[in-house]
């Protein structure tokens, strides 16, 4: 069956992307030089210990069939730096965690108000309200997130004091989760608008309306759930901008999550950290952006994969 | 016999080894090369919001590139006695906590941002539509090798690599444009900003060499470009006449789209600390740098940032108008 074939094809792209991941990043960390106990006040005799404890005396690509044997076990090795000796697996579970929480309040709340307000753009296109969704979906996505952040603290927190300025209180959650909405939100409604535009002018509509359907009944009916077909391949990518939006926010705001433990991890040089957060976070999105693929595939069968 | 349909090329059979070497170029060159673009710039006119951006991003340009010159101080100029100002008279935008003139460094600030996205855009296109082609061109089996690469290369999230890659070759490159005599006049670059280049020129070609490769298949299937292959045109010249300025439009707006993705991932690498390289400075590692200091001195952060998120948004609006009257046919976004 054709449609098995290239569902099966999908899946093997995605497991040479991950694997390609996995070695890029693995292999790259190791050309690094020195090792991660140069730091420490140790004599050469303990340093010897550690790294034989580790197993970095052996040969690299010993190492490298060590780490993806582990890998597959879950094990992402330890931290050597930011939280000397704790398993990495658990320190990205622990944080992980946390990083959803927001994520996916973040993600409802860029689909609840991107996709509505795209749809309004492009069913009153050229008229004001399709100009003003334009002009603020422009802005959305050339303000880079930190400076958002800034600017959401300095008003709402500092100034205004009606958010609190760190995340735990009540009410802390809202602003990191406006400065990991604000781009996706705009994404979407570029998408939704373009998706909208490209089904008005297909020629079924106006067969529809022809037979002397209603406007309301083509729109409504035929329009919106062709043209929300495509923006299922959007949410693959939308997870990555969330979870590179965490980074960000996260930090700005001190949010215990993933993402601030990943720009910890990249100030301290804390290489092994970095390597199980990128393999953590890249296996997230390549199976995101998977289940998408076949998601729409299954919908609209027509779609070549790519 | 000479068929009638035969009139319109003055040869008959048998006749093909006698004609000039350069006699494809005669009947199968392209004449209307300038209708195209003047038609384009025509679309591109009538567009508003693209006009204006392109006069912002004119005055930017500008901006960048005459600001430092008129400037009294320079960009790594300490001003003793005149740290930590609001903006002034004396200075405009205010100065930094090391007496440094804000205006001054935001210029400069715009010039490496502009650069990076320009310079990006550039290398860009360069690999992508060389890769793109190629593959086009070759078809079967390498076009379906070069394409399963670029599809690996597209489906890796290229943020996290690109962090990781600017990591590790940091430390080399520096050592390497420090070092070696053949690269010192790299070092007024700064290894960071190279680095970035390098980076950007890894991943981000796979989106260009998509499409010129979708547009290369196209065009190969064109009558006249048969045509001319029939005639006996060298495959360089193919490419050269037939199919360089048919993508050309495809290929300016994916560059022109280019630019304000790479200054925003730039700004995105500085916050994370790994941006150009100190003291060089670019709109993102100035406003990164004003984070800390967000409470008491917002104005440092009000200028750079107001600069980047417009430089941004002007060249993704053109970007868009450039799109549309480039390729009236596929007015999608």
């Amino acid at each position: 069956m054709a449609m098995f074939e290239k569902i099966l094809k999908r899946v093997l792209l995605a497991a040479v992307s991950l694997f390609a991941i996995i070695t890029i990043t693995f292999f790259l960390m190791n050309i690094i030089p020195g090792d991660p106990f140069m730091s420490e006040k140790a004599t050469e005799e303990t340093r010897a210990i550690l790294i034989a404890k580790y197993g970095l005396d052996k040969p690299l690509i010993v190492q490298y069939g060590r780490y993806l044997q582990n890998l597959f076990h879950g094990d992402m090795g330890t931290s050597y730096v930011l939280q000397k000796g704790r398993a990495i697996s658990t320190i990205v579970t622990e944080s992980f965690a946390v990083s959803v929480r927001l994520g996916l309040k973040a993600l409802i709340a860029a689909i609840l108000i991107g996709v509505p307000l795209g749809c309004i753009a492009g069913l009153f296109k050229g008229k004001a309200a399709d100009g003003a969704i334009r002009v603020i979906s422009a802005i959305g996505i050339s303000i880079p997130g930190y400076v958002l952040a800034a600017v959401l603290m300095l008003v709402l927190a500092v100034n205004l004091k009606a958010l609190p300025v760190s995340y735990g209180k009540p009410g802390g959650e809202v602003m990191p989760i406006i400065v990991l909405a604000v781009y996706p939100t705009c994404y979407l409604m570029r998408l939704t608008r373009a998706s909208i535009l490209e089904v008005l002018g297909q020629d079924y509509l106006k067969t529809e309306r022809a037979r002397g359907m209603g406007e309301g009944r083509v729109i409504f009916i035929h329009a919106l759930k062709n043209s929300l077909i495509p923006i299922i391949t959007y949410l693959g990518p939308l997870t990555a901008s969330i979870l590179t939006g965490g980074f960000v926010a996260e930090s700005v705001f001190n949010v215990p999550g993933l993402g601030r433990y990943f720009v910890n991890a990249i100030s301290a040089r804390d290489y092994t950290l970095i390597m199980g957060v990128t393999v953590f976070y890249a296996a997230l999105i390549i199976t995101m952006n998977l289940i998408c693929d076949i998601l729409y595939q299954v919908v609209d069968p027509r779609i070549q994969m790519a | 016999m000479k068929n009638i349909l035969s009139l319109q090329l003055p040869v008959e059979k048998g006749d093909y080894d006698k004609l000039p070497a350069d006699f494809y170029k005669t009947q199968t060159s392209q004449t209307d090369e300038i209708g195209f673009w003047r038609s384009s710039w025509r679309r591109l006119r009538e567009n508003k919001i693209a006009m204006v951006s392109l006069v912002i991003i004119l005055a930017i340009i500008v901006f960048a590139v005459l600001g430092p010159i008129l400037s009294p101080y320079s960009y790594d100029q300490q001003v003793h006695g005149d740290e930590n100002l609001w903006p002034c008279l004396k200075h405009p935008f205010g100065t930094d906590r090391l007496g440094r003139d804000l205006m001054v460094r935001c210029m400069t600030g715009t010039r490496i941002s502009l650069l990076v996205g320009v310079v990006s855009a550039i290398i860009v296109m360069i690999i992508g539509s060389i890769y793109g082609a190629i593959s086009g061109l070759l078809g079967g089996k390498a076009d379906t090798i070069m394409m399963r690469i670029v599809d690996i290369i597209y489906s890796v999230p290229e943020i996290l690599l690109i962090v990781v890659i600017k990591l590790v070759i940091d430390q080399p490159l520096t050592n390497l444009v420090d070092n070696v005599p053949f690269f010192h006049p790299l070092q007024k670059l700064g290894s960071g900003l190279i680095a970035i280049f390098i980076v950007y020129g890894c991943l981000y070609w796979v989106g260009m060499a998509r499409i010129v490769r979708g547009q290369v298949l196209q065009l190969k299937e064109m009558e006249y470009v048969t045509a001319s292959d029939a005639l006996g045109a060298p495959n360089g010249w193919l490419i050269r006449q037939h199919l360089l300025p048919n993508c050309m439009g495809q290929i300016i707006a994916t560059m022109m789209m280019q630019i304000p993705s790479a200054i925003f991932t730039e700004a995105f690498l500085s916050f994370l600390g790994i941006g150009v390289s100190a003291p060089m400075a670019s709109l993102g590692s100035l406003t990164s740098e004003a984070l800390s200091g967000i409470n008491r001195a917002p104005y440092r952060m009000l200028f750079p940032a107001v600069l980047i998120s417009l430089i941004i948004l002007a060249f993704n609006l053109f970007g868009d108008g450039l799109r549309d009257a480039l390729d009236p046919k596929m007015k999608k976004r």
